[in-house]
């Protein structure tokens, strides 16, 4: 079963538990140094010119139907990129083998966040986790999707209680397609990636440029779970 | 087992002596006398294989209780050690060198339950909880749903009943 509604919160509000109630009176809060630039604070000394600190911005269209061709060519290239986070990572397994064998559907599984262009999250997500997640996720090349299997990803699930995990993924990064489910069959990640299909080839899966024009909401939930941020501020 | 108990007996004050099954001995040991105590298991009683260290939060007594576990692979009999300690000032003394291993059970104890180990290796580093702030969240006075709901936002439920969902779907005419 796939939850048809993305849930795009577009505004960039302060979540539920937002204790603090932002006093940040600058104009940018201390991980922005202007415009364009991020301040990487959170490296020490010595790493600083290692990373970039550029802004990531949203992806040029070109004319329509190019648009409309290069879809139907990101559609039918699918490299998955499996996050084993929780449980239901397990079900990634039989989906590459031969019974379900997702290679016909021109997908397959690689192991690295630079080789792959879908995200696929199995599983619930813990602060320390998600450190690693926002850090993959920018480490993927555009165009890039994120598919969230297991109701955990979603809402929490049984961990809805926890004290160290995130309930919604959505608000850290982007989601296009989510498969619902304590685990979900392969047949319904299946379905979620055959949806995932149909949307890249609508032109509506813009995670992507999603997370660039809203970057700072992003960031800043992203900033207030993971508190001991010692990564750059965009993982280019 | 309960000769070795009551050999046991001689040297360190234990009490509660319980045996389960008649291979799975337990009892409780002085603070003090505990790394002697697991030495000696150790070393001369056969006691090799360190299963687990694990802690019990008695909130209402004050104390935790600090439970090892000890395998002995020639008679396949596990013996469990029961040490008592001060809630308000939780210390042990650490293991690490009688089992190498026992350096990460400590780190995990002082993580979730804030009972500190002096001289065990890499114990102040994070091992799961990364920047964490609050309390150790394993101690029973700290409220997991009230620390989930001020720090992680909900998404609103919304529940169908899966029959009818699944007809109306699936079958949208009828
Ligand atoms: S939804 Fe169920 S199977 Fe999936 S991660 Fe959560 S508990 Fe595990």
């Amino acid at each position: 079963m796939i939850d048809n509604e993305i849930n795009y919160d577009s505004e960039p509000v302060a979540n539920a538990g937002d204790n603090s109630s932002n006093p940040t009176t600058s104009a940018y809060p201390d991980w922005r140094k202007d415009d364009n630039t991020l301040t990487n604070a959170g490296l020490p000394d010595e790493e600083q010119e290692w990373f970039c600190d550029a802004r990531p911005q949203p992806a040029r269209k070109s004319w329509q139907p190019i648009e409309d061709f290069l879809n139907w060519a990101r559609a039918n290239s699918l490299w998955i990129l499996a996050f084993g986070t929780g449980c239901g990572a397990i079900e990634l397994r039989p989906l590459v083998t031969s019974r379900y064998d997702i290679s016909r559907l021109g997908m397959q599984p690689r192991p690295t966040p630079r080789q792959a262009n879908v995200f696929m999250i199995g599983g619930y997500v813990s602060i320390k986790t998600l450190k690693r997640i926002v850090r993959s996720y920018e480490q993927m090349q555009g165009p890039k999707f994120v598919v969230a299997v297991c109701s955990c990803a979603i809402n929490g699930g049984m961990y809805w209680d926890s004290y160290n995990t995130v309930k919604r993924i959505d608000e850290y990064i982007p989601v296009d397609v989510y498969v619902t489910g304590c685990m979900p069959r392969p047949e319904a990640v299946l379905a979620g990636f055959t949806k995932l299909k149909e949307l890249i080839k609508a032109g509506k899966a813009e995670g992507q440029n999603l997370y660039a024009e809203k970057f700072d909401w992003y960031k800043e939930n992203q900033k207030k779970v993971i508190k001991d941020w010692n990564m750059p501020d965009y993982n280019w | 087992m309960e000769q070795l108990y009551n050999n046991l007996s001689l040297q360190f004050e234990l009490n509660d002596f319980m045996l389960r099954h008649g291979t799975q001995a337990s009892f409780i040991a002085k603070r003090e006398q505990l790394v002697s105590l697991l030495t000696n298991l150790r070393d001369i009683h056969g006691y090799t294989h360190l299963v687990m260290v694990t802690c019990v939060d008695w909130l209402e007594d004050k104390l935790f209780q600090l439970t090892y576990i000890v395998h002995n692979h020639h008679d396949q009999s596990d013996i469990i050690v029961k040490v008592l300690i001060d809630r308000d000032m939780p210390e042990m003394d650490s293991i690490h060198h009688l089992w190498e291993q026992g350096r990460v059970f400590q780190r995990e104890l002082h993580e979730m339950f804030g009972i500190s180990f002096p001289g065990s290796p890499g114990q102040d580093e994070p091992m799961i909880l990364e920047g964490w702030q609050g309390p150790p969240p394993m101690r029973r006075d700290f409220d997991t749903k009230e620390y989930c709901e001020a720090n992680y936002s909900n998404r609103e439920r919304d529940s169908r009943e899966p029959e009818e969902h699944m007809q109306r779907k699936l079958y949208p005419e009828d």
